[in-house]
């Protein structure tokens, strides 16, 4: 019991005996409480891994490993090969890292060490903006701006000057898997920019000021003494536009021409396999034809969770906040 | 040319590299904004001209015929959104609070390992998820289970920015509470996460215009519905949802319409970012 | 200038414990608010304090002396139980308030803090509240609704806290927008307003201006009429100023406690005579 003075002379504790008693039971609870909710993080990563895998459950058992090699996908032979989609995925990811990674690093090496002061908050906030377009709205724009466009211009030039090679050869129709790639690259630009600027601005400034006390320009102090010490940094970012690039799915949809086929030409159509659960899974007839899909679920959440888990390794150490001294 | 003159051509040699260098950054930042200028520019241009007040009140016509509006597809964003917010929000809250407060380094650092990871999941393999969980359990597309997939994207978003904020607040707060001898939990729930606040409110509101424009995890979710909803458990439109299915469909007017939902979706989502942005600068103004 | 003392006490040979007792100019003994006996504290494997046994007299002024990281702050922390909230903290020994022992099982750390309050170095009124809403947080969120009570005690702990004159029309303003030295007055009010019956001070003036400074050793020399007051300080012109007994604390122990004028003119140690002379500091 909590007790009161012995003093009685004196009068001023009313105040002790008005306070009512602490319970432990409030902070227990509430200790649970929030422990159940940070928890549920992980049941929600065993939840998606169960269903997954469930749904998919006959189809692995009927197709085994063939099902990543085998390229031929026609339900209505109720023949199901995922390889189509994963050279797709493949294909548009690593065009749009090609496009997006030198732009977005060489803009967040504009923003932190070349920009002057007064432009950087403004472009930060622009590039912000562009990561909130949603991807259908992008999409939306693909098929009615950006592919005529792409069409009457540049790809004709493209062919004019490569078309030599199996890269960009035959006839360009429109949607296609660079057309893919490159709005993938318009999707990934603001994270691998934003990410970048963060490890860019993480180089301790020592750093810098050693450069530019031996007399180097801005560009030379940039390079020597800020981008080869942000290397893994900048990797890391790479790696996590990868993930965004991996998982894209509605903008890819919409301009990619939906074909699973494994071509050499850019201009020939593509499929993902984000998009082709997008557009078949409502239309799937059979069993076995979701069970395909749900596999190819299980693919894709595979990819993305191991490109994820390197790129948090990678970054780990410069996006980690360090926790302070904590009162329990 | 004695070793003066060779080494002042030397360094003019750098010092244009280093201007070249700067140019052509800056042409990269142009491009990597331009998109953002371009697809503002077309979707304000080809949308400004559907938006009517029909719009904003009619349900679509059927299919061919000219006219008709998203109405039922705006409502039906923000009934998701509120459904999402159910999940999403006190489980995000609530689980930050327990990285900040209780957990110990090594707990948080699975958390949040854990939480960073899940932020990387595509979001159509959440659609597939409750579609297994829901949808087929239910034999029904609904709007709860178009909620409960947004409401999962949103766990790990607002998770990470709640425990962004509260480590901003000062150790000092809690030791002064505590030294009053106030319970542990209400110096966190009403000390420090009221302090927090601005901030926890501006990440769900970050959390929300996120997936309010997310189109795939409601594909077989919420699946989209040419008239009003009047039960959670139907099928609900959305306005992405509707873009979509607009924008590949070959009909010139729905089309024009797409236009339109794009242009309230967009004005809609960078509201609440500029909103956002707003608020916390008028917090720092005046701390 | 602190004139009126006590009747100057003297110190006795101590006692097998290690404590020592206080005496009053009639040889009787001073009434005890606290004492701590072979307090030992760890911050994981790190050992702070040693085996430190301190008696602190009941309304009386009690100064913490020594240099830096000699573990002033960390004891003080044993005496309302906030040390136990570092994360890999560990106590050994026993603390009393009145008789009563603060670390028995059955005493429930909330009501520790409650009795015995404590003045951060950094004052840290909360941003979210107002003035009026500070004072009496500790009560309010205690569990006390009694309007007028709350009201009472509102002004009340701000005029003991020699700031009511100063804030009595802007109580609704935020606890923030004080200055630096009213916020602390502040917090002082803030913790009064619980009635405690020891209040704890850690180094409550290092972070302000000496008029600021001056106006809280003024209210500190006024609270003690009804408080104990424990104080830690690095200044030691402000211990000499203030306090009835000052404590000479070093590399984690207790070297020499004894009346504020004996150990400033004439301690027993020579370690005590070295810092006070700045030998060492």
């Amino acid at each position: 019991m909590p007790a009161t003075t012995i003093d009685e002379a004196d009068a001023i504790h009313s105040a002790q005996a008005r306070m009512s008693l602490p319970s432990r039971f409030g902070d227990k609870a509430f200790y649970w409480l929030t422990f159940s909710m940070a928890f549920a993080v992980v049941l929600l990563v065993i939840l998606i891994g169960w269903q997954l895998g469930e749904g998919s459950w006959q189809a692995i058992q009927k197709f085994g490993f063939h099902f990543v090699t085998t390229s031929t996908w026609d339900p209505v032979a109720e023949q199901y090969g995922a390889l189509p989609f994963i050279y797709g995925t493949a294909l548009s990811s690593l065009i749009a890292l090609l496009i997006a990674v030198p732009l977005s690093i060489a803009t967040a090496v504009y923003l932190t060490e070349l920009a002057p002061l007064w432009i950087r908050q403004p472009v930060v906030s622009l590039i912000e903006m562009l990561a909130a377009i949603p991807s259908v709205i992008l999409g939306l724009w693909g098929i009615f701006v950006m592919i005529p466009w792409l069409r009457d211009h540049p790809f004709p030039f493209l062919q004019r000057i490569l078309g030599w090679t199996p890269f960009f050869s035959g006839p360009i129709y429109g949607p296609c898997m660079l057309a893919g790639g490159i709005i993938v690259a318009i999707m990934v630009l603001p994270i691998i920019t934003s990410v970048s600027r963060e490890i860019l601005r993480s180089v301790p400034d020592l750093q810098r000021e050693a450069a530019y006390a031996l007399g180097g320009t801005r560009w030379e102090v940039t390079r020597i003494a800020v981008l080869s010490y942000a290397r893994k940094g900048l990797f890391g970012a790479m790696i996590l536009g990868l993930g965004r690039a991996l998982g894209e799915t509605m903008a890819v949809t919409m301009v990619i021409g939906n074909t699973p086929q494994i071509a050499a030409s850019l201009f020939k159509p593509g499929y993902t396999l984000a998009s082709v659960i997008a557009n078949e899974f409502t239309e799937a007839t059979t069993d076995m034809y979701l069970q395909a899909l749900f596999e190819i679920g299980l693919v894709l959440f595979g990819v993305t969770i191991l490109v994820n888990l390197l790129a948090q390794l990678l970054l780990k150490t410069i996006t980690a906040g360090a926790a302070p001294d904590r009162v329990q | 040319m004695n070793m003066r003159t060779q080494r002042k051509d030397h360094h003019s040699w750098r010092k244009f590299k280093s201007t070249l260098v700067s140019g052509l950054t800056f042409c990269s930042a142009v491009l990597v904004i331009a998109p953002l200028g371009l697809v503002f520019f077309h979707v304000l241009m080809s949308g400004i001209g559907a938006v009517n007040f029909e719009f904003f009140t009619n349900l679509p016509k059927p299919v061919g015929a000219p006219g008709g509006g998203m109405a039922n597809a705006i409502v039906g964003t923000l009934e998701l959104l509120a459904l999402a917010s159910i999940i999403g929000i006190p489980v995000g809250v609530l689980g930050g609070i327990f990285l900040t407060e209780y957990g110990t380094a090594r707990v948080n650092a699975v958390l949040r390992f854990i939480a960073d990871v899940l932020n990387g999941v595509p979001s159509i393999i959440w659609g597939v998820v409750v579609y297994g969980l829901i949808v087929l359990r239910f034999k029904s597309f609904s709007a709860y289970a178009g909620g409960l997939a947004l409401g999962l994207i949103m766990i790990p978003l607002i998770l990470r920015t709640t425990e962004e904020v509260i480590l901003l607040v000062p150790v000092g707060y809690r030791e002064a509470a505590l030294a009053l001898g106030i319970a542990r939990w209400k110096t966190i729930v009403q000390i420090v996460v009221k302090t927090a606040s601005r901030g926890i409110i501006t990440g769900i509101l970050i959390a929300l215009a996120r997936v309010g424009g997310e189109t795939a995890p409601l594909l077989f979710t919420a699946f989209g519905n040419h008239f009003w909803n009047h039960d959670l458990s139907e099928p609900i439109a959305a306005l992405p949802l509707q873009i979509f299915t607009y924008a590949i469909s070959p009909y010139d007017d729905w089309h024009r319409q797409a236009w339109a939902g794009a242009l309230v979706l967009v004005t809609g989502v960078f509201c609440v970012n500029v909103l956002v942005r707003f608020v916390t600068r008028v917090r720092t103004a005046s701390a | 200038m602190i004139a009126a003392r006590m009747p100057q006490p003297e110190l006795v040979e101590p006692r097998d414990s290690g404590a020592v007792a206080f005496l009053n100019t009639d040889g009787e003994p001073l009434a005890l608010a606290m004492e701590a006996k072979n307090v030992s504290m760890w911050y994981g494997s790190k050992r702070a304090i040693d085996d430190v046994s301190l008696d602190m007299p009941a309304k009386a002024v009690t100064a913490i002396i020594g240099p830096s990281g000699c573990g002033k702050s960390t004891f003080i922390r044993a005496l309302n139980r906030m040390h136990e909230l570092v994360p890999r903290a560990r106590i050994e020994g026993s603390v009393f308030l009145h008789g009563q022992n603060l670390y028995a099982n059955s005493m429930d750390p909330a009501v520790v803090r409650r009795r015995v309050g404590m003045v951060f170095q950094k004052s840290n009124p909360f941003p979210t509240m107002s003035i009026g809403e500070n004072a009496i947080v500790g009560l309010r969120l205690n569990g006390v609704r009694d309007r007028k009570f709350l009201n009472e005690r509102l002004e009340q702990s701000l005029r003991m806290a020699a700031l009511w004159d100063e804030v009595k029309d802007d109580l609704h303003k935020s606890g923030t927008s004080l200055s630096g030295g009213q916020q602390q007055r502040l917090c002082i009010a803030r913790a009064l307003a619980v009635e405690p019956e020891v209040l704890l001070m850690d180094e409550p003036c290092s972070a302000l201006d000496p008029i600021a400074t001056a106006k809280i050793e003024e209210l500190i020399h006024g609270l003690k009429t009804q408080y104990t007051i424990i104080i830690v300080t690095h200044n030691m012109q402000q211990a000499g100023r203030i306090s009835d007994f000052t404590a000479f604390f070093y590399m984690g122990r207790l070297i020499e406690i004894g009346s504020t004028t004996k150990i400033f003119t004439n301690p027993n140690e020579k370690q005590t005579e070295d810092y006070i002379t700045g030998r060492f500091g």
